[in-house]
């Protein structure tokens, strides 16, 4: 690998109605684009591809430049080496899911290769489906086919313009973890684009937020979650705070999962991953609320003990208070006249009480 | 009611006619209704004007317009003559020449319609698999668009293989040379007593017609199911 990031992206572009401007650099393994529909996110991705044409700017993977407006490169989309997932997966409709596979992968130099066809067969569950044509495979079959025929081309960069986008709940849980799992087994920088906060979430380690064309900000899943800011800046998106966990329990009667992590334990409905396995959770700030006392007889699961960092009031109504449980540091979102009422002042010994059914 | 030595010189000759005419004809249709269904250009509208000439033109102008252009003195006749000693005015391939342009519109038609259902983000996709431009039309345009492809491919030769105006203007009515069906019956009803001949060979017509349609609409409804990605 040569030097430089990841993925340098400096992008302008005119669109009929905005004007996208966007600039972020990623070292990660999945890079979330994250920010709503119309916000600019897939034509970025598109022209990180080659596919839209950007009136300025320049970007380069790995090192090497696949478009430099100033200089003049424009490397076209077939020599680009960046896969595409695209929303709706996009199978060649007369060739069998086998071919759909093969298409890239014969294109791909033999040296470029770093993945070999039976190990995407194995790694995405398409076993059963290699003869069948793309016309009679479900929406979760169609994109798991999509992300083996993307990976086997060898690309250096593998694009997601969600993915999941088209998909009932329970495809999507599935196609998530076989996303997650691909990318614990075969190294691939990943740039994921999606709307939905669980799926950044669960997948991203960067996050790059998106509106109005503009990279409002960029940062780690949990710095990018955790801001509680935004929203005061216009922009529609409830600030969180991202845990990572580990399951420890699952009460099957209930349908209840509790997790660790470093501030004690939590309890979550339904959560589909095994015992020991890693679990990430979002926590909304509006979701905790804080007492001075433990509270007793209360539907509330979840009661964490924990020390104010900080009172931050916003406009109108609200304010943040920063609390730390643990090593975990978790927002709550109140309004300024409870923060006042309760007294809360740096140094406090507060409970958080987050409802499970708020989780998730 | 079997067919005399004449009757099959006759059906040969109509179907080497229209086959040649429409087989040298598919490229440049290909060409042209890709052209017209992805790219736009100026004079577009007048291009596309020009390419439905032959479907709106009385087929004996047509005829004459190459009969002055491909003709022995004619400019281009002259040329391939001189150059090439390629001579068309009067034989077989005068024959397929008309009957190609006059099926030409009909192909372009169906052709540019299944260009134009076809999804171009399919062919992003092969792009972004590593595929250039020649190589997506190859594995992914062309095949899609085959349905289509047949359809014009049948309109085309059922229309050549009726051409009457256009052929007998241009390369006159020689037989064995460029008699084809249309032109023995019509000849057939120029001359006493040729009123049976002129039947056999009219029912002879439609059984040609009615087996190309059988086969082609047979050919459409495979390339339809295959194009559109369900098992076989």
């Amino acid at each position: 690998m040569r030097g430089g990031m990841m993925l340098e992206i400096s992008v302008q572009k005119m669109l009929s109605n905005f004007a996208l401007d966007a600039a972020f650099a990623s070292d990660s393994g999945i890079t979330a684009l994250f920010g709503r529909s119309g916000s600019g996110k897939t034509t970025l991705v598109n022209a990180i591809a080659g596919l839209a044409r950007p009136d300025q700017g320049a970007i380069t993977v790995n090192g090497e430049c696949l478009f430099d407006g100033a200089r003049g490169i424009d490397l076209p989309v077939e020599r680009r080496r960046v896969g595409y997932v695209f929303q709706e997966g996009r199978l060649f409709p007369h060739l069998t899911v086998r071919e759909n596979l093969r298409y890239g992968y014969d294109l791909a130099r033999p040296q470029d290769r770093y993945v070999e066809i039976g190990k995407v067969i194995e790694l995405l569950g398409l076993e059963a489906l290699l003869g069948r044509r793309p016309g009679n495979l479900s929406g979760g079959e169609k994109q798991r086919v999509a992300i083996g025929r993307a990976l086997l081309s060898s690309p250096r960069l593998l694009l997601m313009d969600e993915p999941l986008a088209a998909l009932d709940q329970s495809r999507k849980r599935e196609v998530l973890r076989y996303i997650a799992r691909l990318h614990e087994e075969i190294s691939v920088p990943i740039v994921y684009v999606s709307h939905v906060v669980e799926e950044v979430v669960q997948l991203a380690e960067t996050v790059v937020l998106m509106a109005a064309g503009r990279v409002v900000t960029s940062g780690s899943v949990s710095e990018v979650m955790g801001r509680a800011d935004l929203r005061a800046q216009g922009i529609d998106f409830e600030g969180g705070t991202v845990i990572d966990a580990k399951v420890v329990a699952h009460d099957l009667e209930y349908d209840l999962a509790t997790l660790e992590f470093s501030g004690g334990r939590l309890t979550v409905p339904g959560i589909e991953a095994l015992i020991g396995e890693a679990v990430r959770v979002r926590i909304r700030a509006r979701d905790i609320a804080l007492a001075l006392t433990r509270p007793a007889d209360i539907s509330v699961l979840n009661i964490l003990a924990g020390q104010v960092i900080d009172v931050k009031p916003e406009q109108e109504a609200r304010a943040v208070v920063h609390v730390k449980v643990g090593e975990t540091v978790l927002s709550s979102r109140i309004t300024r006249f409870s923060a006042e009422r309760l007294a809360l002042a740096p140094g406090c010994e507060v409970y958080l009480l987050i409802k499970a059914v708020s989780l998730n | 009611m079997a067919l005399t030595p004449d009757e099959w010189e006759i059906i040969r000759l109509s179907l080497k006619v229209a086959f040649w005419g429409v087989l040298c004809s598919i490229p440049l249709a290909i060409a042209v209704a890709y052209l017209l269904a992805r790219h736009d250009f100026p004079g577009r509208s007048l291009f596309d004007a020009f390419v439905h000439l032959p479907l709106v033109l009385p087929p004996v102008v047509v005829g004459y317009f190459l009969l002055l252009l491909l003709g022995r003195r004619g400019p281009l006749g002259a040329m391939l003559d001189e150059y090439f000693g390629i001579v068309v005015a009067f034989r077989w391939t005068g024959a397929a020449i008309a009957a190609g342009i006059m099926g030409f519109p009909l192909m372009v038609r169906a052709i540019r319609l299944s260009i134009e259902s076809i999804d171009i983000g399919l062919e992003a996709a092969a792009r972004t698999l590593g595929a250039g431009r020649w190589r997506v039309f190859f594995t992914v345009t062309l095949p899609l668009m085959l349905p289509g492809l047949f359809t014009g491919v049948l309109l085309s030769f059922a229309r050549s293989l009726g051409e009457f105006g256009a052929t007998i203007t241009f390369v006159s009515n020689i037989p064995d040379e460029t008699r084809t069906l249309p032109l023995a019956i019509f000849a057939q009803t120029q001359v006493p007593g040729g009123d049976a001949e002129a039947l056999r060979l009219s029912l002879l017509a439609v059984v040609l017609s009615m087996a190309a349609l059988v086969c082609s609409e047979w050919l459409v409804r495979r390339a339809q199911r295959h194009a559109r990605g369900h098992d076989a």
